[in-house]
């Protein structure tokens, strides 16, 4: 049977892809960013999943104002790069996993998440700058991909509380798929920032480094902060936070099993407009 | 009934919902064309002209002539949507955000540097006088 081994959380800023495929990583701005990822990269090396389930948000790229999802699972073959506006990233395409996206789509609508099911979808730095963190510049990532996007652009985004519940659902549909595949769950965006108004710029790190230790310890109660906290205390894009806990509700002591082992946590200001956090928490069997 | 809104005493901060997203459907959707390179071209050469090919209103036409970002948000814009005309001007996120707090540049970037901005005193329109 399939089985989630592990999650990681990470933002997914554009400008750290930018300094990436600019080979800009290594200037004094990136190189405290980059050297908190170091540990992840060969940690990812020791522990190569199959696949990831990899949960982020498109930033009006897939989706414009035409069709607005609240939550979106990629049952592609591939998934290309896209062009945002300034050319497509130089990064490999996603390859998906059709089987066992379509299985986790049929599972999780029966335990009533009414998911959109994509068969055609580029995909955004919400996507790829975490595999880029994670795995550098390889010709093509070591593994497929499963994008889950979920809808942040147009509020109300979903509830904290949905994402964890949503985040229970997924790790019982991957638990039920009938291949001996080692599945990770990515939740990414955030942390705390804003990037429109008077008020742009605004970064909170108590409220950062208070989320993640509630996330480690205290998921569940996490999962009950409302929208306006975001919104207020972490900045309107800093709400992207939610999808955090879509992860975090699929790690095996939510669903009766034992607390993740704290494995790296990370947090550094800034990376251009927004506060980056990054924690990897292991399932012990 | 009309709906709860609990946002709208966050300072600084116009939060995109429904009643915005409907206001700026076509300033939003404008935006999405300019992620085909070829629409991209065709804006610089003559960006009056591609405007008028949008259904947007002459406040919103104006507010992007004059790249007032906080004025196309007002009008509906989203941020995502807005910044592939920051993209088409060759601008980073972080111009585009700091154009929006009458910080210069610089001014912006130290900010950022140096932490950010405080969410003390910035959390309530209330607060700030």
């Amino acid at each position: 049977m399939a089985r989630i081994s592990a999650s990681v959380y990470t933002s997914h800023v554009p400008a750290i892809g930018a300094a990436l495929d600019l080979g800009k990583s290594g200037e004094p701005y990136w190189q405290p960013l980059f050297r908190g990822y170091e540990f992840s990269k060969q940690w990812i090396r020791e522990h190569q999943p199959d696949v990831i389930f990899l949960v982020y948000n498109d930033h009006a790229t897939a989706f414009s104002l035409e069709l607005i999802p609240t939550f979106a699972i990629g049952t592609a073959a591939e998934f290309l790069v896209a062009d945002e506006g300034w050319g497509p990233r130089p990064v490999p395409k996603g390859i998906g996993h059709p089987e066992l996206a379509s299985h986790i789509a049929q599972s999780v609508i029966q335990d009533d998440f009414d998911l959109t099911i994509v068969n055609k979808m580029d995909v955004d730095h919400g996507l790829t700058v975490p595999l880029s963190l994670m795995y550098g510049q390889p010709q093509a990532w070591p593994c497929t991909v499963i994008p889950f996007a979920v809808g942040v652009v147009q509020y109300p985004v979903p509830s904290g509380r949905r994402c964890f519940m949503l985040g229970q659902a997924v790790r019982k549909a991957i638990e039920s798929f009938d291949q001996p595949l080692n599945v990770q769950i990515w939740g990414t965006g955030g942390m705390s920032h804003q990037l429109q108004g008077p008020r742009a710029g605004l970064i909170n790190k108590e409220f950062d480094n208070r989320f993640l230790d509630r996330l480690i310890a205290d998921p569940a109660g996490l999962a009950s902060v409302p929208h306006i906290d975001y919104v207020r205390e972490a900045g309107s894009e800093g709400i992207e936070l939610v999808m955090w806990l879509i992860a975090r509700g699929a790690m095996a002591d939510v669903n009766g099993g034992k607390p993740p082992r704290v494995v790296h946590r990370f947090y550094h200001v800034p990376a251009s407009n927004t506060a980056v956090g990054h924690l990897i928490l292991e399932d012990q069997a | 009934m009309a709906l709860d809104k609990p946002y709208l005493d966050v300072p600084g901060t116009t939060i995109f919902d429904a009643e915005q997203s409907r206001k700026g459907y076509w300033l939003n959707q404008f935006c999405m064309s300019l992620m085909k390179a070829e629409n991209r071209t065709r804006f610089k050469a003559n960006q009056r002209a591609y405007l008028d090919e949008w259904a947007m209103t002459e406040d919103q036409k104006q507010a992007v002539l004059a790249r007032d970002l906080n004025r196309c948000i007002a009008l509906g814009g989203n941020i995502y949507f807005l910044a592939k005309i920051g993209a088409t001007d060759g601008k980073s996120f972080q111009q585009m955000a700091g154009s929006m707090t009458g910080m210069s540049e610089e001014e912006y970037r130290n900010m950022m540097v140096s932490g950010g901005r405080s969410v003390e005193g910035n959390r309530y329109t209330w607060e700030k006088q």
